[in-house]
């Protein structure tokens, strides 16, 4: 266990480090920071002095030491238009987004889990068929359209739930989050559902071929000829064996929905990450795009290092650190 | 007499042959596929209305009402018209217009043209570069095979959206960049693919009798190797323009894909979602429904030839 977290750990620095040059020659060396940060009017030597003093006339790679170095100090630039420090501004983001992504997942797992099991348990009940075919729906349904149709069923037609924003929040462990006040939850409830949707049919579809494959085996057959319930088949013996799978996917997802929150985060005007990187790249400014990226990418690295230490503790039969 | 039982002879001979060409025919694998394909009334239908959208999106300059991008042919008086309104020249426009005056069903049949031919293009050729390093990959093994699935394995770990996020940020807006873009996040799905059923096809003995008969490795690779490789590469094919139409949407919704010059199905609803509070809904709409019966038809066919391409639950 031990060695492999260690490689593991090694791979993901090797990973960061990859995407931050790919990152740094992007944002530094293909765009021109000069002409942002000064003047079009300025002499040729206030230029000069300019760019010496952020060390610009230093070869590539010795700027790139430093933006590493810095970096490591977790200073990442600041921000031009806000003018503070750019870590900070997503730091102080994070929790709306965090908090969205949550919901969603919470929405997709209680919901997709129920209905996938129904499905792959009886495969040719209408009902089945009616789940499956709702499924597709929301996998083919365009996530920022079916926001936008939300918004005009439920905010302007039936006037029940309000179109933006994160409404009022209250304290909880240090962090503000909405879910704990009643206008905080019906802001909550309408983009949570809608960065739900994809997840919940995909959780559907995974839940039931899981529950078709493992209805098939003899551990299963021997529990019905022990005499056991229908019910307490499905729910003891089905559910275990197909919780492993799942949860590896749908925590590997949980990444997915925190950078598909851009975009939900866009239509409903959630004060999130997602909607301050938008923002941030509408008007060019480079230091939050990067800690932007820098910060999801890093957040990416931790889950998937979770998800395959969580994997072999669900699984016994798992080895982690053995070669295959 | 004899020549009776001769003309009844030939007869019956002649039937054997005819039936033995027909059984004959239908056993090529296009022919059961064929009929495997027709099986589901669904997938038929799916596949028909893809190919109506298709051509709809090929000849749009030719069948729409007006051409929305010449500003001669736009009246701003029509601006905001609902469906089926009149406008000032007399023209009918079935969709309502937009903010400028612009026909809608215009508009969607020119984006439509637009975003499939941004994701049929970007699909070929990620298709082209994972499909070629995924066969090679498993055909030779070695450092590159261990160097293109390290890759992959990091790209899929990645959400397609972040990585269309990053490099659209870095790059910019335009054509070039969002197919350069759509090839990066698809190409790793096609090489995982390609190179899982390569792996096991290159163990089985027509393999072993095409080396036997020293065939060069070029063409052992695409004549030998590569058609048995097709059937699951058609299959994450259709899923991924499907997904490639949905994420170039989404993309251009949030302003960072294509520029304002050449309008998407994407670039239409994120105009009309300014008018959406004030009750203007088929501003943004109608280019979502376009969209949405675009990918529900494409991944309804795939859906489908997952089912009778997969030897696992062949009857």
């Amino acid at each position: 266990m031990a060695v492999f977290l260690i490689r593991r750990l090694m791979q993901s620095v090797l990973v960061l480090i990859v995407i931050s040059v790919l990152v740094f020659l992007g944002i530094f060396a293909v765009g021109n920071p000069v002409d942002i940060l000064i003047s079009a009017d300025a002499t040729e030597q206030e230029r000069e002095i300019v760019i010496r003093s952020f060390g610009l006339d230093r070869p590539l790679w010795e700027q790139y030491i430093h933006f590493l170095g810095q970096a490591f100090q977790g200073d990442l630039g600041k921000s031009y238009v806000f003018n503070e420090p750019a870590l900070r501004l997503i730091f102080k983001r994070m929790p709306a987004t965090l908090e969205l992504a949550a919901a969603a997942m919470v929405i997709a797992v209680c919901m997709g889990i129920p209905l996938g099991i129904l499905a792959g348990w009886k495969p040719h009940a209408p009902f089945a068929r009616v789940i499956m075919a709702g499924s597709i729906l929301g996998f083919s349904l365009p996530t920022f359209w079916v926001g936008l149709m939300f918004i005009m069923l439920f905010a302007v037609i039936l006037g029940w739930l309000p179109a933006s924003g994160r409404g009022q929040t209250v304290e909880f462990l240090g962090i503000s989050v909405s879910f704990l006040t009643r206008d905080g939850l019906a802001h909550l409830l309408m983009p949570a559902l809608n960065l739900s949707l994809f997840k919940w049919s995909l959780a559907i579809r995974l839940t039931r071929a899981e529950v078709r494959e493992v209805l098939l085996t003899d551990y299963i057959k021997f529990a019905y000829a022990k005499g056991l319930s229908g019910t307490r088949v499905l729910l003891v013996h089905v559910l275990k064996n197909i919780l492993v799978p799942i949860v590896t996917v749908l925590g590997i997802e949980l990444g997915n929905v925190i950078a598909f929150a851009v975009v939900t985060e866009t239509i409903f005007a959630w004060p999130g990450m997602g909607k301050l990187l938008i923002d941030s790249i509408a008007v060019l400014d480079r230091p939050v795009i990067v800690a932007y990226l820098m910060v999801i990418v890093t957040m990416f690295i931790v889950i998937n290092l979770v998800v395959d230490i969580l994997y072999s503790v669900l699984d016994p039969r798992i080895q982690v650190g053995e070669k295959r | 007499m004899g020549k009776k039982d001769d003309a009844d002879f030939i007869m019956v001979l002649a039937g054997n042959i005819v039936s033995a060409i027909q059984s004959n025919m239908q056993e090529t694998p296009l022919r059961r596929f064929i009929c495997d394909y027709v099986e589901s009334k669904i997938a038929v239908g799916a596949l028909g209305v893809f190919i109506l959208i298709f051509l709809a999106a090929v000849f749009s300059p030719v069948i729409s009402p007006q051409n929305p991008y010449d500003l001669n042919q736009l009246s701003i008086l029509d601006n905001h018209l609902p469906p089926a309104a009149k406008g000032i020249k007399g023209m009918t426009y079935w969709l309502g217009t937009d903010d400028q005056g612009r026909d809608m069903l215009s508009g969607i049949l020119y984006g439509l043209r637009t975003s499939i031919f941004v994701a049929i293009v970007s699909a070929l050729i990620a298709l082209v570069i994972g499909g070629s390093l995924g066969i090679i990959g498993a055909y030779k093994g070695g450092r590159l095979d261990t160097l293109t699935m390290r890759v992959v394995d990091l790209q899929l770990g990645f959400p397609a959206i972040l990585i269309a996020l990053i490099l659209l940020a870095l790059l910019g807006k335009g054509v070039d960049k969002i197919i350069m873009a759509l090839i990066v996040t698809q190409w790793a799905y096609y090489a995982r693919t390609v190179r899982g059923s390569a792996l096991v096809e290159r163990n089985k003995a027509y393999m072993e009798a095409a080396a036997g008969m020293v065939l060069t490795p070029v063409r052992i690779v695409f004549r030998h190797l590569l058609p048995n490789c097709i059937p699951p590469l058609i299959v994450v094919a259709t899923m991924r323009v499907a997904y490639a139409i949905s994420l170039e949407a989404t993309l251009s919704f949030l302003g960072i894909g294509l520029p304002v010059t050449q309008p998407s199905l994407g670039l239409l609803i994120s105009n009309g979602s300014e008018y959406l509070l004030s009750g203007k809904y088929w501003v943004s709409f109608y280019p979502g429904l376009a969209l949405l019966i675009t990918i529900v038809s494409i991944n309804l066919v795939g859906d489908h030839l997952r089912d009778i391409l997969n030897p696992r639950l062949q009857k």
